[in-house]
Parts: C-alpha cells; sequence; structure tokens
C-alpha cells in the first residue's frame, strides 16, 4: 500500500513544483511573484473552460493530449520515491519510463502538426529533434545507475540495496539535472515565459490547444517535471534505513529544494542559442559516457 | 510438411494460369497467392512448434538433393511470408483491378508474384545448397519483374537495373559461400555439412564468414549495400513494396542465420562486426529517413534501420555464444527474430497505407500531401498506430523487441573484458539514439502526409480507397494490434527458434528466456493500465467539455490574417534542426536559386536528400567498370572473319600452353 504513496503525492503536488520555481524566479527579478498555488488556480479554470478546436484539426487534436497525460502519468507509476520502490517495477522497467515519455511526445508532435499551423510545425521538429538527442544520454545515465547495483529496475537503480554511493556516480545527477532543463522546456535550453518567440519549443507547440485539453497538457508537463525531478533526487539523496515518516519528509524536501535550484538556474542563465542545445546535449552525454567508463573500469 | 509442396504446386499452377490469361488474370493469380500462402501456414502450424520434420525427393540434377525441413526458425521465418503474401496478394488486386491501360502485364505481374512466394518458401525450407541456391535465384529474380511493373517511367527501369544488379552482386558471394563450403567438406547437404565442420576445422573461416555477410547482407540491405532498397521501394507497386519490405529482406537475415550455423561459433570479432554494423546500418538508415521528402522512400529507409537492429541482435547473440554468456546469447538472437516479426507487420501496413495514398493522390511527395487522415480516416488511424509501432513505442509490441535487446545489452556488460563492457554501452547509448530519431522520421512521415491542411489540390480531394483496398489495410493493422496483445507469446516462439541455435545451454538459456517472458507480462500490465487511463482522461475531458461546449475556429495564425496550406512546416524545414547538426550522416543538400540585387523577384529552394554511398562511391565505381568495357570495343567490330581468328589464335595459345 505504501508503494502507491508517490504516485498520490506526484498527482497531488506536481503543480507546485511549477509555483516554487515561479517565486524564485520572481525573487530573483525583485518581485512578489504569483501564489505559490498558480498552477492549481489555472488547472481549474482550464478545466472549466470550453474549447476552440480549429477547423483543421481531427481526432489526432484530442488524441494529443490525452495520451501524453496518461503516459506520463503512467511513467510516475515505474519511479521509486521516498526511499521506497515504485508501485510497478520489474527489469528493464527504465526503459518502459523512457519510451512512454516518447510516447507522451509523440502524441503532442503528431497533435501540433495536426493544427497546420507553421508555428506548431516549427516547435514540433524542434521538440523531435532535441529529444532525439537527450535520448542516448538519458540511458547512459540509466547504464551508469545500473552496473552500481544488482537490479535492472529503476527501484533497484535508486532505493536498491546493494546502492553504495562511489565518487564518479556524482557526475549522474548532474547529467540527469541537464536533460531535467532540456527535456521539460526549461532554461537554458527554452524559455517557457515567452510565448510566441520563433525561438520557443514546448509552448509553441501547444499553441493552439485550450480548455481541458490544455489543461492536461499543464498537468502533463508537471507531472514530467516531478519525474525528472525525482529522477535527480533519487540518485542524489540516500533515505534507505530512515524510518518511513523521515524518509517521506526528507524526500518531499529535497523535491522542493531540487524545484528552487532550477529557479535558480533560470534565473541566473540565459537561453542558448538554439544551435548551441546540441552543444549542451552533447557536453552532457560526454560526461556521463566518462562517468560509466570509470564507473565500469572499476 | 507435405502441405509445403502443395503451396509450392499451387503458387506454381496459378502463377501460370494468371500468364495464360493474360489481363483476365488477376483474380485468378491472387487468389492463388491467397491459397498457396494459406497452404504454407497449414504447414507452419502442422506439428509442434519445436518439432524438426525434414522430407527428401529425388530429382534428377547430378548434385545436391530436393532435402526440405521445418524447424522453428524456418516457421518463424516463414510466417511474415504467409501472412503478408496473402494480405498484399489481395491489395495488389485491387490496386490492378482498377488499372487501365489496356496492358497484358497483370497476367505477367501475377506469375512472378507467385514465383516470388514460391521461392520464398523454398528458400526457408531448403535443406541443401543447391536446392537453396536454386530458390535463392528464384527469389531474387522474380523481384525484378515486379518493381519494373510500370517500366515505362525511366526511374522505374534504372531502379528495377539497380536491385537487379545487387541481387547478384549478392548472388555471387552466396554461391562462393557455398562452393568454398563444399570444396572443404564434400557436402551440400546442410547437415552433412555441420557434421563434417564438427570434426575438423574450416579453411578459412574469416572468409566465409564474409561472404555470408555480404551475399546475404545485400538482401537484407546492410549498409553499404542498402543503396538498392531506396530505388526500388518507391519505384515497385505498393502491395510489392510492403511483401518486399515485410518478407522478401527477411530472406537475408535468414541466409545469414544459416550461415551462422553452418560455420559454427563465430570468432570474438565476428560478432562485434555485426554488432558494429548493425548499429551503422540502423543509425544512417534512420537519419538518411528523416531526411527524406518522398513518403515510400522514407519508409524504405526506415527498413534499412530496422535491419541493422535485427543484425544488432545477432551480433550480441554471437558474441554472447563465443563469450559462453546464454543469457546474453538467447535474448540477442531472440529479440533480433521477435523485431522481425513486428517490422514485418508493421512496415506492410505502412507501405499499404502509401500505396492507397499514392491510389488517392498521385503523389506519395511529401510536400505534396497532407490532411489525408480527414479524407481517408482509416488508412490515417492505420498509418498512425503502426508508425507509433515502428518507432518502437509502447503499448505495441516493437516496444517489446526493443527491450529484450537492450536486455541482453545489459546482461553483456558484466561479460569479462573492458571491450564488452565498452561495446554494450556504447551499443545501449545509439539505440537509444535510433530509438529518438525514429520517432522524429515517423512522427514526420504521419504529420506531413495524414494530418493538418493539405497542401495540393489533389490531397484536398482524395477520395477515401474502396472496401476491396482497406480490408487488406485493416487486416495488417489487426495483426499490429494482435501482436500487441499477444507479445509475450509471439516472444516465446521467437525464444524457441533462437533456443535451436547451436552452442546455446539450454538451462540457463532458458530460464533467461522465462526471465524475459516475466518482463513481457511487466509490460503489458503496466500498457493495460495506460489504455485504461486513456479513456478515463477522455471520458473526463468530454464531460468537461459538454457543459462547457466546444467551438471551431480557424488555426491561430498568431495575429497573420492571410494564412495558406502551403505555410505549413514541410518535409525540407521539418528535419532542418536535425539537418543543422547531423549535416554529415544525413546529406541533405539545399540549393538556393535567388536573383541578386535588393528585391529579388522569385526564388527557389531545393532540398535534396540524395544517398552519399550511391552519388560517390558506387556510381563512379560502375562508371569505371562502364569504361573499361567500353575500351574492350576495339576487339568488337561485327567482322565474323576476325573473330574466328580469335578463336582459332586462342586453340593455338591453348594448345601451346599445354605442351
Amino acid at each position: 500500500m505504501q508503494s502507491f504513496i508517490h504516485p498520490l503525492l506526484a498527482l497531488l503536488l506536481a503543480p507546485l513544483l511549477l509555483g516554487v520555481i515561479n517565486r524564485v524566479k520572481a525573487r530573483f527579478a525583485g518581485r512578489q511573484g504569483r501564489p505559490l498555488l498558480q498552477t492549481y488556480f489555472d488547472l481549474a479554470r482550464l478545466a472549466r473552460k470550453g474549447a476552440v478546436i480549429s477547423n483543421t484539426a481531427s481526432w489526432m487534436f484530442v488524441a494529443g493530449p490525452t495520451v501524453s497525460l496518461a503516459a506520463v502519468a503512467c511513467a510516475l507509476a515505474l519511479v521509486p520515491a521516498g526511499g521506497e520502490p515504485a508501485p510497478v517495477r520489474f527489469s528493464g522497467d527504465f526503459m518502459l519510463m523512457a519510451y512512454l515519455l516518447g510516447l507522451s511526445r509523440l502524441a503532442l508532435v503528431l497533435a501540433a502538426l495536426d493544427t497546420g499551423s507553421s508555428f506548431e510545425g516549427m516547435g514540433a521538429s524542434r521538440e523531435a529533434v532535441f529529444s532525439a538527442l537527450a535520448e542516448p544520454v538519458l540511458f547512459l545515465c540509466f547504464l551508469c545507475l545500473a552496473s552500481q547495483t544488482d537490479g535492472l529496475s529503476l527501484s533497484a537503480m535508486l532505493v536498491g540495496p546493494g546502492r553504495v554511493f562511489a565518487p564518479e556516480e556524482f557526475f549522474v545527477p548532474a547529467v540527469l539535472f541537464v536533460l531535467l532543463l532540456a527535456e521539460n522546456s526549461r532554461l537554458p535550453v527554452d524559455d517557457p515565459n515567452t510565448h510566441l518567440e520563433l525561438t520557443m519549443i514546448h509552448e509553441v507547440m501547444v499553441l493552439d490547444h485550450s480548455g481541458p485539453d490544455m489543461a492536461a497538457i499543464v498537468y502533463g508537463a508537471a507531472l514530467k517535471l516531478w519525474l525528472f525531478c525525482a529522477l535527480v533526487v533519487g540518485c542524489l539523496v540516500p533515505l534507505a534505513g530512515l524510518p518511513p515518516l523521515a524518509a517521506w519528509g526528507g524526500w518531499l524536501v529535497a523535491m522542493l529544494a531540487a524545484a528552487v535550484v532550477v529557479g535558480v538556474v533560470e534565473s541566473i542563465m540565459a537561453r542558448l542559442r538554439l544551435v548551441r542545445v546540441p552543444r549542451l546535449l552533447g557536453g552532457a552525454g560526454a560526461l556521463a559516457a566518462l562517468s560509466l567508463v570509470l564507473t565500469l573500469w572499476r | 510438411m507435405e502441405w509445403l509442396l502443395v503451396a509450392v504446386a499451387i503458387f506454381i499452377a496459378s502463377g501460370l494460369l494468371a500468364l495464360g490469361l493474360r489481363q483476365k488474370g488477376n483474380a485468378v493469380g491472387a487468389a492463388g497467392a491467397v491459397l498457396g500462402c494459406l497452404a504454407t501456414l497449414a504447414a507452419v502450424l502442422s506439428g509442434p512448434f519445436s518439432s524438426f520434420l525434414a522430407m527428401r525427393l529425388p530429382w534428377g540434377l547430378p548434385m545436391g538433393a530436393l532435402s526440405l525441413g521445418l524447424d522453428p526458425v524456418s516457421r518463424l521465418f516463414l510466417l511474415p511470408v504467409c501472412v503478408l503474401g496473402a494480405i498484399c496478394a489481395a491489395s495488389g488486386a485491387a490496386a490492378l483491378a482498377g488499372e487501365h491501360g489496356g496492358t497484358d502485364r497483370t497476367g505477367s505481374h501475377w506469375f512472378f508474384y507467385n514465383l516470388l512466394l514460391a521461392g520464398l518458401v523454398l528458400v526457408m525450407t531448403a535443406r541443401d545448397a543447391i536446392c537453396f541456391l536454386l530458390a535463392w535465384e528464384i527469389m531474387s529474380l522474380a523481384p525484378f519483374f515486379l518493381i519494373a511493373h510500370h517500366d515505362e517511367e525511366a526511374s522505374v527501369r534504372e531502379a528495377s537495373w539497380v536491385y537487379l544488379i545487387a541481387a547478384h552482386l549478392g548472388a555471387v558471394c552466396v554461391i562462393a559461400f557455398f562452393t568454398l563450403l563444399w570444396a572443404g567438406t564434400g557436402a551440400t547437404e546442410f547437415a552433412a555439412i555441420r557434421l563434417s565442420l564438427s570434426h575438423g576445422g574450416l579453411a578459412a573461416p574469416a572468409v566465409l564468414f564474409v561472404l555470408a555477410l555480404v551475399g546475404f547482407g545485400a538482401k537484407a540491405g546492410f549498409v553499404p549495400f542498402h543503396v538498392w532498397l531506396p530505388e526500388a521501394h518507391p519505384a515497385a507497386p505498393s502491395h510489392v513494396s510492403a511483401m518486399l519490405s515485410g518478407a522478401m529482406i527477411n530472406a537475408g537475415l535468414y541466409g545469414l542465420w544459416r550461415a551462422l550455423e553452418l560455420i559454427g561459433p563465430a570468432a570474438p570479432w565476428q560478432g562485434w562486426v555485426l554488432i558494429a554494423l548493425g548499429l551503422v546500418t540502423a543509425l544512417s538508415g534512420i537519419l538518411q529517413a528523416l531526411a527524406q521528402g518522398n513518403l515510400k522512400r522514407l519508409l524504405a529507409y526506415s527498413s534499412v534501420e530496422n535491419m541493422g537492429i535485427i543484425l544488432l541482435g545477432f551480433g550480441i547473440g554471437c558474441v554472447g555464444l563465443q563469450a559462453g554468456a546464454p543469457t546474453v546469447a538467447v535474448l540477442g538472437l531472440a529479440g533480433a527474430l521477435f523485431h522481425m516479426l513486428n517490422h514485418a507487420a508493421f512496415k506492410g501496413t505502412l507501405f499499404l497505407c502509401a500505396g492507397e495514398v499514392l491510389h488517392g493522390v498521385g503523389s506519395v511527395r511529401l510536400s505534396h500531401l497532407g490532411g489525408l487522415g480527414k479524407r481517408m480516416p482509416v488508412v490515417g488511424a492505420a498509418f498512425a498506430l503502426a508508425a507509433a509501432g515502428i518507432a518502437g513505442l509502447p503499448p505495441l509490441a516493437g516496444f517489446a523487441g526493443e527491450l529484450t535487446l537492450a536486455m541482453a545489452m545489459f546482461h553483456g556488460l558484466d561479460l569479462p573484458g573492458l571491450l564488452p563492457r565498452a561495446g554494450f554501452a556504447a551499443a545501449m547509448a545509439a539505440l537509444a539514439a535510433v530509438g529518438g530519431f525514429a520517432l522524429a522520421a515517423l512522427a514526420k512521415a504521419d504529420g506531413l502526409a495524414f494530418l493538418g491542411e493539405p497542401r495540393t489540390k489533389a490531397a484536398a480531394t482524395a477520395h477515401a480507397p474502396g472496401p476491396g483496398a482497406l480490408v487488406p489495410v485493416i487486416a495488417l493493422a489487426a495483426c499490429c494490434l494482435g501482436a500487441a496483445v499477444s507479445a509475450p507469446r509471439l516472444f516465446d516462439l521467437a525464444a524457441q527458434a533462437a533456443l535451436t541455435f547451436p552452442g546455446q545451454s539450454a538451462g540457463p538459456a532458458r530460464q533467461a528466456v522465462a526471465d524475459a517472458l516475466g518482463m513481457q507480462w511487466g509490460v503489458l500490465t503496466v500498457l493495460g493500465g495506460l489504455l485504461v487511463l486513456i479513456l478515463a482522461i477522455l471520458f473526463l475531458r468530454n464531460r468537461l467539455l459538454a457543459s462547457a461546449g466546444t467551438r471551431r475556429e480557424p488555426t491561430w495564425g498568431c495575429g497573420y490574417l492571410a494564412p495558406t496550406a502551403r505555410i505549413q512546416y514541410g518535409a525540407a524545414s521539418f528535419v532542418e534542426p536535425a539537418a543543422r547538426i547531423l549535416s554529415g550522416p544525413m546529406g541533405v543538400k539545399s540549393r538556393l536559386d535567388m536573383a541578386p540585387g535588393w528585391f529579388p523577384a522569385r526564388a527557389r529552394l531545393t532540398v535534396t536528400a540524395p544517398d552519399r554511398l550511391k552519388t560517390s562511391v558506387f556510381a563512379p565505381a560502375f562508371e569505371l567498370a562502364a569504361r573499361v568495357c567500353d575500351s574492350l570495343k576495339v576487339v568488337q567490330h561485327g567482322r565474323v572473319h576476325l573473330y574466328i581468328l580469335y578463336i582459332l589464335a586462342t586453340v593455338v595459345l591453348l594448345l601451346a600452353w599445354k605442351l
């Protein structure tokens, strides 16, 4: 039963992370900032609204947000948290997680192309290509984690019994953090605040969605951010052996801290030119490969 | 087992009948193909899957024997041949019935189609080198005539020539492979060859390995012998493309499998050569697929990618066998075979859908398509389904195959030595990149063809195909869905075939298969949850919208007031970010023709993605060969008395040499 705490927490608290990030960014800019719970208000407002659907759109336009949200939610069920293994775990589930995120991405990309808008086509093409570059980096990270432990599931990698803390493993959370920024369209890869700039990736892809569909996209994005934060926190914070309450408390604090770090990074960095993004991902990949070589060498 | 002979007889009889009936032979030829495939299926399903059956028939040739056999590997490879053979025949009958123009090519088309099926059935059951080579030639030659169906077009003629040359260069190596084996062992029957090889070593195992790899690789389309695939598939009728891509190129894999079985456990480097070649094939295939603007060419390159993934599995299997790691070996081989089945179903569906697009619009250039999903909803849905499947996405079975390969490589990380560790880690990362780019390429294909606004008038007025053309598409799409639901069962079949590979230690390998089956069930559980979740979210969305209502409006143009369908993202613009990063392997070439000056009136941007290997390696090589041959024309002038003089001179020279 305890293992279902994490999905429940994620479903409830994921939008809070966006609020924390925005608060941190506002404080850095010397502003008060919007309420912490603003994302919840947005979601409630969107859910109550009607939808405007393009004349061009077909069933794919509706399927996009739905499938995307469902896939991310399923992927969450494979991620361990709070020193507890995930509710669903088996050998190789990390790959299912990565490919479920891929399914979620494909659904949104197709929904974007379904509108026939040039802007959304642009976002779709960028999202597809940059994610393809991020994919091998993510796998290298999982390989590093897996070679430290016996099991081949995410639960074994992040909270398994045989887990030791090796120095070379510190690269992995750093690389995962870069992936978090890239995959969740945060600065320095993409700016979640500038709408309608030609430099946009994710936000421009979902321009035409409105009402409950948009709510599904925003909520899905929040869950994805939560998922990546959980991965970073999972490999940074050892919680095994703590009493459950302390473990969960510590884990939640760490999650909030991760959101704060994202906010700080976004505040002190400018967005990279698009042509530089592959270098960032390539650098992350090189770091992951280095840490893998060090791990295997031992 | 007798069903096989019945099938071959049906193929040949109906082919000849169709040839005689010429244009009226459409129904007969197609019906014969379907019946023959059903008979083959009866043979495949006869007896337990793991049983070995064999049969020897008398024949009048001085060498070899007409020796046929059915084992799990043959059964597994025959499965796509039967299913695709029948469904593509049905689709072809519908397509050719609507084709007018007063040609009598229909009869010959069905003759060669049935001949191809007969050849494939014989290749995959032959147990003797001579019999195998004969069937191989039949199977290799028949597609030449199928590809050249519309031979009034110059591009089609060129494509079929490219195919013929590739097929023959491959066949040369295959013949040399079996000849060397025969010279070394004195046997032509596979069982006798293996028995003889188990006593003594091979004379030149490396040469045999390379010959097999090149010979069978040319059929399967491994880099750099893949150049015929992107030429042949767009030129051939779509049901033929589906058949070639889903079933015929598998013959190359089958041949490679048998060759690896025959020449025994490979040296360690051979496994790594297979892995490296597989990765190069997969990566370059998918990157070039991403670059293509022609739907069928894109699908052809995607076939190259998938053949690379399967070859990767073979390589993992060889490395595992060599290193004495049964888990790695059996998972690699089973994953490869499983992926082969999935690829056949998905690629067949995609090509049939592309055929309906070609039929409805008259073009498969992505820049001429768009918005077809609304005009042909069934085709659009089937294409989206198969596209997601071939990109390896859950919940379809393509994911299960890639997962098995990934697990094999993970277990490979525990092998001693730095090479397996570094090699398998790099291969994992490369496989992940292939998955990511496959997603981008198939999103491009589906999104630009079936979604958005129609880019041309022909696309806007395209009509949905009739029931005769739709039923095969639906049938194959149902196969894709069925494979997803019964993934553990199919994987079990693939694993049983993989367990027959010589040198496989049964106990640990069976344990690995059982573990992998458990994993498949785990995946299936999560995917069930995914389906429930999707339905729940859809239900919730519709409940919310029922009260708030929806409006239909034009797509938001961000304030731009005169949108046209032409401002949509197109094939070239979609790949621009990727082409900028990976310009080398993708080979995208763009040319801008613009008048100089401040206000140029008209400008023209041409973006093409030619195959680098074809344009800069094969084309110059063949031109050189042509020039060399041309220079021999001085001795060829048509004067008979001089020719007689040549002969006389040769005879005298030979006599003198012998004296």
